[in-house]
């Protein structure tokens, strides 16, 4: 095996003896010419207001474009307790998967049903038969309407996408400008104790185009993310 | 000012109006205009077939030819491409590599001339009919001219441009790709016929009689209700 | 051309599905719905110009310094306890893929899209080894039912109607027809489901590993490379060397350039990072995670200091979307892995000029591929250094001749005018051999007609005039 890394890695050093210019520099007449300076991807990505009431509008706005159900709820814990019962109610959820945290617990145990819990072991039968999957996450990022979860933050991998609801329980503290802030976060929270094992940008439902560019939700992961911001 | 211009070998054989109109419009203007015989060809045929040695053969000529001229306007958005970027590409690292960057600095397709260099648009042309454009993709793409023919047409007593979705979408031509790959190049023609077609103009206008020598052979062969004409000749009616 | 089977092969097959109307009508129709979304998108960047200077310099800068880059991901990511492997070809790569799962003792093996599976052939192996392979996303997955390779490799059944998928479904597993996407989703999402849950390895690809962190990075929409990456015991990630970007932030910018290039997304469904198997105190995950680093003659590639940023591709597709000859030959004619203007630079290298040298030459360079690359790979200029390289290692005898005729015919004016008269002449008498085989000119008038060489020429007007 080292043997193999070694013959890889010279042939690349061997390969890159010889400089290159720099790709479409030379006579390049059409492009819009490319403006000086050290730039960072926050200067071109989509804008961001700077305010919280303009990321929250974005969220919302780019939330309902990826057919996600982003509810921003006044009156803390109970407010938000009271939305998902009536959300089980509607469904006719028979039973949730969720994992420990404050808003979590609160929420999956006020339902009254069935409640498997992922962070000690699960049988993924069981997780795969629950109605709902209900996750805290790392954050929220207005500027592509994501929920931004990682293994650690969301119970492990496979809650936040087995279930064919996927519930997300939020703080409005955790609403990010942009994704640059969103990687931010996650350095500032894990670079010096390690990453978690996955860290996953979810935006919108599980959804294909893949019959006819046609969009059709819930292709393999959830047909539903709702999101629940107190 | 003292205008060199250089007329593509097809446009010298068959579509001399064109060369015509721009010779006029340009001494209308108050132009000394010089058309050098011993200019027939920029060479591309063979350069994107990938004979670059039998082009240099062509381009060196051109070089020595032009080298002192004050400025040369290319009546065609693919052949000023040629000569303007990929003569530079062609003699990298060569003697003439210096000749060919000179020549670049001061080469023009006609419609950028006009526009860019000139600062002209109306030329007191009259042309009554409803028209749709095509984009020749050396010259969108090469040499970035987008607005340049738009801005002419817009001074034109009467002339309706109506844009078409693919505007700016290869018209299959592509100098000996054409007879190459004659498949290909038809069926990507007829994407372009049709989309003009949907516009209802009566004619194609372009900056570049290539691409319109193959749109025209398709109209004939397929009996389509549409004619093609280049951009100076429309610049040249009253 | 000098014509090899693969040329012969590609050309037989254009003819016939260029004339193809209702081939050209579906593809049309598919790629009238990625502009629409696409544009939008871009219109959302601040400067969606200004980002693909700036993600085309990071990409030059990994590329360019690849050797590190690889270093640093590997060492990164055996910290965490992933286990890197490099495979200097094709059987290198399926060799260590069947070697773990051999070691695993597997049974079934779940995949989600991997373009460097179809580069070495991966399910043909596992299968010959007598193990069940299933594709997860549902584009390769009705190309796999219908043995076929996929057709796009972002939109993998992108020439296939509803009716065509209900027919591939009643006849392999069963279903009843239907007409509806919805419906034959549904399907494919039972069926599938089972598949996860008693899969024993997951293989996935990679769009980006990232050398800061050691970890890869998955672009997906469906959430089936997130299960494939979740529930099997072992994940297995298998990707081209050039993946590698320097930091996990220049994901913030990456994952929005490729989503809105790739299918007009800002995001796609699932952008997910990767960086070992499952970690002390985490509820899931697999065991052990292994990354195949893949070359496969890439350093070939990354050898021609003149092409060689065509290894900061990152698969988006958008130059397939956008190629005039992708959208009338379809994906299929190519006979490649990697369709489309980036496949057509890239094969050559990665096989054979030679063998490959038709995609090169069947390009009108319009140059469409080359403004709408995120990363700003010189696409068209390398299809034309190729035919260079191309004729200067193998001239065609008569192409040869004919140029340097035409050099001669344009270096000497009167030559040349001779020349137009002599077909002024010639076209009185074209008509009687117009579309035969005995017309020199029959490339083109078997589908068009000449123009004319007119009465008088602009040189004979001008010399008349002075």
């Amino acid at each position: 095996m080292n043997d193999q890394r070694e013959q890889l890695l010279t042939r690349v050093r061997k390969a890159l003896e010889v400089p290159a210019e720099k790709p479409a520099g030379h006579h390049d007449q059409a492009s819009e010419p490319r403006i000086a300076g050290k730039h960072a991807a926050t200067e071109w990505l989509p804008l961001v207001g700077p305010s919280f009431e303009e990321r929250l509008a974005l969220y919302a706005k780019n939330a309902k474009e990826l057919t996600a159900d982003f509810r921003f709820i006044q009156g803390g814990i109970p407010a938000l307790v009271a939305e998902l019962q009536e959300i089980a109610k509607t469904e006719g959820w028979t039973g949730v998967a969720t994992h420990a945290g404050e808003l979590t617990e609160a929420a999956a145990g006020a339902l009254g049903l069935p409640v498997v819990r992922t962070e000690c072991g699960y049988d993924v039968d069981a997780l795969e038969k629950c109605s709902a999957g209900i996750t805290a996450c790392e954050a929220l990022v207005a500027q592509t309407g994501s929920v931004l979860v990682t293994s650690r933050s969301s119970g492990g991998r496979a809650l936040s996408v087995l279930p064919p609801h996927h519930v997300v329980v939020a703080r409005r503290e955790q609403i990010v400008a942009d994704m640059t802030e969103a990687y931010a976060l996650l350095a500032s929270r894990y670079s010096e104790s390690g990453y978690p094992s996955m860290i996953s940008f979810i935006s919108g439902p599980s959804r294909t185009g893949d019959i006819e560019r046609i969009l059709v939700l819930g292709a393999h992961g959830p047909k539903r993310l709702t999101v629940l911001c107190i | 000012m003292n205008i060199t211009l250089f007329v593509p070998c097809y446009i010298d054989a068959c579509y001399p109006k064109v060369g015509q109109s721009v010779v006029e419009i340009l001494e209308r203007l108050g132009h000394t205009i010089d058309c050098p015989r011993e200019i027939t060809c920029c060479g591309q045929p063979s350069f994107n077939s990938g004979y670059w040695d039998e082009t240099r053969e062509v381009a060196v000529k051109v070089l020595d030819r032009l080298k002192d001229a004050e400025v040369v306007v290319i009546i065609s958005g693919s052949c000023g491409a040629m000569v303007k970027n990929f003569y530079p590409e062609l003699f990298k690292g060569r003697p003439e590599e210096a000749a060919a960057l000179a020549l670049s600095e001061k080469v023009y397709e006609f419609s950028d001339f006009l526009v860019t260099k000139l600062g002209v648009t109306d030329l007191g042309a009259r042309f009554p009919h409803k028209v749709t454009f095509h984009d020749g993709c050396h010259g969108r793409r090469e040499l970035g001219i987008k607005a340049q023919p738009r801005a002419l047409m817009a001074q034109v007593k009467g002339l309706e441009l109506i844009e078409m979705e693919e505007a700016e979408t290869c018209c299959g031509f592509g100098g000996t790709f054409s007879a190459k790959f004659p498949s290909v190049s038809s069926a990507m023609g007829e994407g372009k016929i049709a989309s003009a077609l949907e516009t209802e103009a009566e004619y194609i206008v372009s900056n570049d009689s290539s691409c319109l020598m193959h749109q025209q052979g398709l109209i004939d062969r397929q009996n389509k209700p549409i004619k093609t004409i280049h951009l100076a000749e429309v610049l040249n009616h009253r | 051309m000098s014509t090899t089977p693969a040329a012969a092969e590609f050309k037989k097959e254009a003819a016939v599905i260029t004339r193809d109307l209702r081939h050209r009508a579906v593809i049309r129709g598919a790629l009238k719905k990625y502009e629409v979304v696409r544009d939008d998108k871009k219109a959302r960047f601040q400067n969606w110009q200004q980002a693909r200077y700036l993600a085309s310099d990071i990409k030059w800068d990994a590329v360019n310094h690849l050797d590190t880059y690889l270093a640093e991901f590997a060492k990164n990511l055996e910290a965490r306890g992933g286990k890197v492997h490099w495979a200097s070809d094709a059987a290198q790569a399926r060799e260590i893929i069947l070697g773990i799962v051999k070691e695993k003792n597997a049974k079934a093996i779940v995949k989600s899209k991997v373009m460097t599976g179809e580069e070495i052939h991966i399910n043909e192996a596992l299968e010959e080894a007598g193990y069940e392979v299933v594709e997860s996303d549902l584009g390769e997955y009705i190309c796999q039912l219908r043995k076929e390779a996929p057709y796009h490799f972002v939109f993998p059944a992108m020439h296939l109607t509803r009716g065509e998928i209900s027919q591939t479904f009643t006849k392999e597993l069963g279903s009843a027809p239907t007409n509806s996407p919805e419906e034959l989703t549904m399907i494919a999402r039972r069926v599938l489901r089972e598949k996860y849950i008693k899969a024993d390895i997951g293989i996935s690809g990679a769009n980006f590993a990232i050398a800061e962190t050691g970890m890869i990075s998955i672009t997906e929409n469906e959430g089936n490379a997130r299960l494939t990456c979740a529930l099997p015991k072992t994940h297995i990630a298998l990707m081209g060397i050039e993946k590698l970007l320097p930091k996990l932030s220049d994901l913030a910018l990456f994952l929005p350039m490729l989503g809105t290039a790739g299918c007009g997304q800002l995001l796609t469904g699932y952008n997910t990072m990767y960086g070992g198997p499952k970690q002390p105190g985490e509820a899931d995950g697999p065991e052990e995670f292994h990354v195949v680093l893949l070359d496969n003659r890439r350093t070939d590639l990354l050898a021609s200091s003149e092409q060689r940023d065509a290894l900061q591709c990152m698969r988006c597709g958008a130059c397939l979307n956008v190629c005039p000859i992708y959208k009338n030959i379809g994906g299929h004619t190519y006979g490649t892995t990697y369709q489309g203007p980036i496949g057509s630079v890239i094969t050559p290298h990665l096989r054979n000029l030679q063998e490959f040298k038709h995609l090169v030459f069947c390009s009108s360079l319009c140059g469409a591929c080359t403004e709408a690359c995120p990363v700003k790979i010189d696409l068209h200029h390398h299809l034309l250094q190729s035919r260079r390289d191309a004729i200067a290692e193998k001239a065609v005898w008569w192409e040869r001749l004919t140029f340097k005729a035409c050099a001669v015919i344009f270096n000497h004016a009167w030559v040349f005018s001779l020349g137009e008269k002599l077909g002024r002449i010639g076209q009185i008498f074209h008509p009687l051999i117009k579309n035969t085989p005995l017309d020199p000119a029959r490339a083109w008038t078997a589908s068009r007609e000449l123009p004319k060489v007119a009465p008088q020429t602009f040189r004979e007007w001008w010399s008349h005039r002075k």
